[in-house]
């Protein structure tokens, strides 16, 4: 296959980046996108260029490492995937790709399509934990959870911290990630204890670093690798009117 | 010359670590904010440590090369983990979950660490738990288990087939919090690049910080290396593309021991290699084999669609071989008869080297839904990587590296040949000898972090309250910098033409097949020489584009390609000295005639631990010897 690339390169965060055109033949329908880079890549250092730089690692959809846009969508255009999951097979012959770094303003770009989402981290340590120490646990059976629940909790675990959703967000909420966190633990009894300062904190802190607000548009539904539900964002809207009339 | 202490206390078996910990020294509130200590890894071994730590009142630096501890590679592991709860009244017991690890590693790991793992079990479901991790949960209200692996007990808590991402995420959780109390300082996109050593003790690392490039200096009064294992050696495998054993190498060439390291676990369900671009395999979690049932057809080369090919015309060649285990026989062992039959010609698939794994009888007598509930998120990704519809067809699976039981050599403190030098998890060698049980590493990673070493390394540093903090400009920090440094000047000049990668992808490919599933005495000796020269190429024309002091992913692979090659060395050396079959180390010359692994307890049953004797020298073999006082050595047999 033959493929046009165009990728955003910056050298770092100060630079000023642009489009770079490739025009790259390699290119297997077998391979995933992230291997269709690694080529592009072994190309470019054999012929003397500068790689292009992307984050990656588990390259089975679970780490969260992975991201970029893919021509206007995070994760590319299949729902449900992350980009190391992307076939090339979904891919014409000949195509143009434009490939992007997320675009949001508390991810700044470090280099290439590399973005810091610290700020993700940040949020989770305002108060996405439950206080409770090592060694101080009952027994796992002391307090039984209704399936039904826990597998609704269970659905707003599995979120992997890509950090699509703000990507897709026009507002560039994190309202998706933080109310995922949030739904699991006001689910779960365990969580209950601390459910008032836990979505007051996370959400003053999201708000503190950046994020935008949620308008119901539902993109973040839309791209979300892992199909994490907007009902969430519901849960978590009554979690903080709660905490905050009550 | 360093004696091997594995400071395993005199009591019964069930006394050892009550014993232990009722001993320990302890180190009293007001001095644990003194002392220091670094961790380096966020998985569930390093996260679950720098939270106890945290907890306890030490200052904790931890490090990690990812960009967020939430994405260690504990995330990655699907089916479960196990715990001697006996919730299921199936006659579980601590004592059995040990018996069974002891006997699952073919005897080749000690008894008083594993007993120890399996004893510290039940605490560690418990405190997910109470973290708020959704385990699986039967209607009642209560935690649901499942087998898994190669016992007959059900004894593994499960989150569908997340549950490493799942208790990863409590542990992170815990983490944050520490992080927020200010008791942990995380410091990710860091790259541990050598080990300070001040009299004789572990004091600090070096990193290269990964977005500046800054080499930078860090000290405490101990160290926790919590780095994982090595599967990568294979370049294919079922780790992440980063994961590297680089931090414990560089330990070892300090003076840290390194143990048994040919005992590589080769996973048995893993998605077959598609083609010659690929970075990874995706492992199928083992969880399937409970319900899917293993076969390749009775004709060789019988290139039919499976579902064409009649009942009386399949060989579920591990039902025929191992009646009373079947489908659900360990690691090792399933793995080496998917590659018997496949390179007796059966395989299936394009390259023949697949086997089908079929869930069509589980579908007809639990029904999809049941399916769907068990396994859902493994058939989409099998499908998604695949185009194939496992509901509908086999899955086509074969053997991928996977899980290091080799390591650094600990005693039963966990503390290495280093004083102060501790390693936790996978990238310790203790628990799972020659092979590991499913569901064993997420239980003994936590069980290492929350449980253990928080206890054992208190008792070393009661001795160093009066050590004040440890400064950087030392001299010792000063030359480990230096070395660094000029370390990776000298793989940016090589400047020659081949990538760093293409270079790993033909030392996996070598290793694979001289010292992957089966290994014989020439083809070690063969493959020694290939990576030698291989070695050599590598220092002459590796390319490395960019620059120091900046993001270079390049420089990051180069330097941990470079040491694949010693460690891979290592491995070969480790595999010729050890001239019986074990677990998943299966030497062709030691064999029954049935085509089962040979041990030789009279001259093997020790741990080999090596030491770095210096650049071009010898490795030097030391031997702990095993004793089982507590379980008798028999054959290991699942037929």
């Amino acid at each position: 296959m033959n493929i046009k690339l165009k990728i955003w390169r910056q050298k770092n965060a100060e630079s000023k980046g642009a489009f770079v055109k490739y025009d790259f033949d390699g290119v297997s329908p077998e391979m995933s996108f992230l291997e269709m880079l690694d080529a592009l890549n072994k190309k470019l250092i054999e012929e003397g260029d500068e790689p292009v730089a992307f984050d990656h690692d588990c390259r089975e959809g679970i780490c969260g490492t992975c991201g970029m846009y893919i021509n206007g969508r995070p994760h590319g255009s299949v729902q449900g995937i992350t980009t190391c999951h992307l076939s090339m097979r979904k891919f014409k012959n000949r195509a143009t790709i434009y490939v992007e770094p997320w675009r949001a303003k508390p991810f700044p770009v470090i280099k290439d399509l590399i973005v810091d989402r610290s700020a993700f981290d940040k949020i989770m340590t305002a108060g996405g934990f439950i206080s409770t120490n090592v060694g101080s646990a009952p027994d796992a059976h002391a307090i039984p959870v209704v399936k039904e629940k826990a597998d609704i909790a269970f659905d707003s675990t599995i979120c992997i911290g890509c950090g699509a959703c703000v990507a897709a967000c026009k507002n560039a909420s994190a309202m998706l990630f933080l109310s995922a966190k949030v739904s699991q633990y006001a689910l779960l009894p365990q969580g209950r204890v601390e459910a008032k300062e836990r979505v007051q904190a996370m959400v003053l802190k999201m708000d503190e670093l950046g994020f935008g607000n949620c308008t119901n548009t539902g993109a973040c539904e839309a791209e979300c690798p892992k199909n994490i539900s907007l009902s969430n964002i519901a849960r978590m809207n009554r979690e903080f009117y709660k905490a905050k009339i009550t | 010359m360093t004696i091997l202490n594995s400071k395993i206390p005199e009591d019964s078996l069930a006394e050892k670590w009550a014993k232990y910990k009722a001993s320990a020294k302890l180190v009293n509130p007001a001095n644990k904010k003194k002392l220091d200590i670094i961790v380096v890894g966020t998985g569930l071994a390093g996260a679950g440590a720098a939270s106890a730590l945290g907890e306890l009142g030490y200052n904790v630096k931890n490090f990690c090369f990812q960009d967020t501890p939430r994405r260690a590679h504990s995330v990655a592991a699907q089916g479960g983990i196990n715990a001697a709860k006996n919730y299921k009244n199936d006659g579980d017991s601590i004592y059995r979950l040990f018996y069974d690890m002891i006997k699952g590693g073919d005897y080749r790991a000690r008894e008083a660490n594993v007993y120890r793992a399996a004893e510290v079990s039940n605490d560690v479901i418990d405190h997910f738990t109470a973290l708020g991790v959704p385990f699986a949960r039967d209607y009642g209200g209560n935690l649901d288990n499942r087998s898994f692996g190669g016992v007959q007990v059900s004894r593994t808590f499960y989150a569908k087939g997340q549950t490493g991402q799942q208790c990863l995420l409590g542990t992170y959780s815990s983490l944050n919090r520490q992080i927020s109390k200010g008791m942990v300082k995380m410091f990710p996109r860091r790259e541990m690049l050598e080990l300070v050593i001040i009299d004789g003790k572990a004091r600090g690392i070096i990193t290269r910080n990964l977005i500046t490039g800054k080499i930078e200096r860090y000290s405490a009064h101990a160290v926790v290396l919590a780095t994982g294992g090595y599967g990568t050696i294979y370049y294919l495998s079922t780790l992440a593309v980063n994961s590297n054993p680089s931090a414990a190498w560089k330990v070892h060439k300090k003076g840290a021991f390194f143990a048994n390291p040919s005992f590589v676990q080769i996973h048995p369900t893993s998605i077959p290699q598609l083609n010659d671009y690929q970075a990874k395999l995706t492992l199928m979690s083992e969880s399937l084999r409970n319900d899917g049932r293993i076969w390749v057809p009775k004709k060789k080369g019988d290139k039919r669609p499976p579902n064409e090919i009649p009942e009386e015309e399949r060989d579920y060649y591990l039902e025929r071989r191992y009646p009373a285990f079947g489908n659900l026989v360990p690691r090792d062992v399933a793995s080496r008869a998917a590659k018997e039959r496949c390179d007796a010609g059966y395989g299936v698939g394009d390259t023949g080297l697949a086997v089908n794994l079929d869930f069509k009888d589980a579908i007809k007598t639990q029904g999809k839904k049941a399916i769907e509930d068990k396994y859902g998120n493994l058939f989409e990704m099998y499908e998604t990587i695949t185009g194939i519809n496992p509901y509908e067809k086999p899955m086509r699976i074969y053997p991928a590296g996977h899980y290091t039981m080799g390591g650094l050599w600990v005693d039963y403190e966990l503390m290495t040949t280093i004083q102060g030098l501790y390693a936790i998890g996978e990238s310790n060698f203790s628990d799972h000898g020659a092979n590991r049980l499913g569901a064993s590493s997420l239980m003994q990673a936590s069980g290492d972090g929350y449980f253990i070493l928080p206890y054992t390394i208190g008792d070393y540093l009661a001795d160093e309250i009066r050590t004040p903090r440890i400064s950087t400009d030392l001299k010792e920090f000063e030359e480990a910098e230096k070395a660094v440094k000029e370390r990776l000047e000298k793989l940016i000049l090589i400047n020659g033409k081949q990538t760093a990668s293409s270079f790993h992808k033909r030392l996996g490919k070598i290793m694979w097949d001289y010292c992957g599933m089966t290994r014989n005495e020439k083809g070690l000796k063969k493959v020694a020489e290939k990576i030698k020269e291989l070695k050599e190429e590598f220092w002459s024309d590796l390319k490395i584009p960019g620059e120091l002091y900046e993001v270079n992913q390049e420089l990051e692979k180069a330097g941990r390609v470079a040491d694949y090659f010693e460690l891979a060395n290592l491995m070969v050396i480790d595999a010729l000295n050890r001239t019986e079959s074990c677990g998943a180390h299966f030497r062709e010359e030691s064999q029954t005639p049935e085509g089962e692994a040979k041990r030789d307890d009279k001259n093997f049953a020790y741990v080999a631990a090596w030491e770095y004797t210096g650049e071009n020298k010898p490795h030097q073999l030391h031997k702990e010897k095993l004793e089982f006082e507590f379980v008798e050595v028999k054959e290991r047999t699942y037929k």
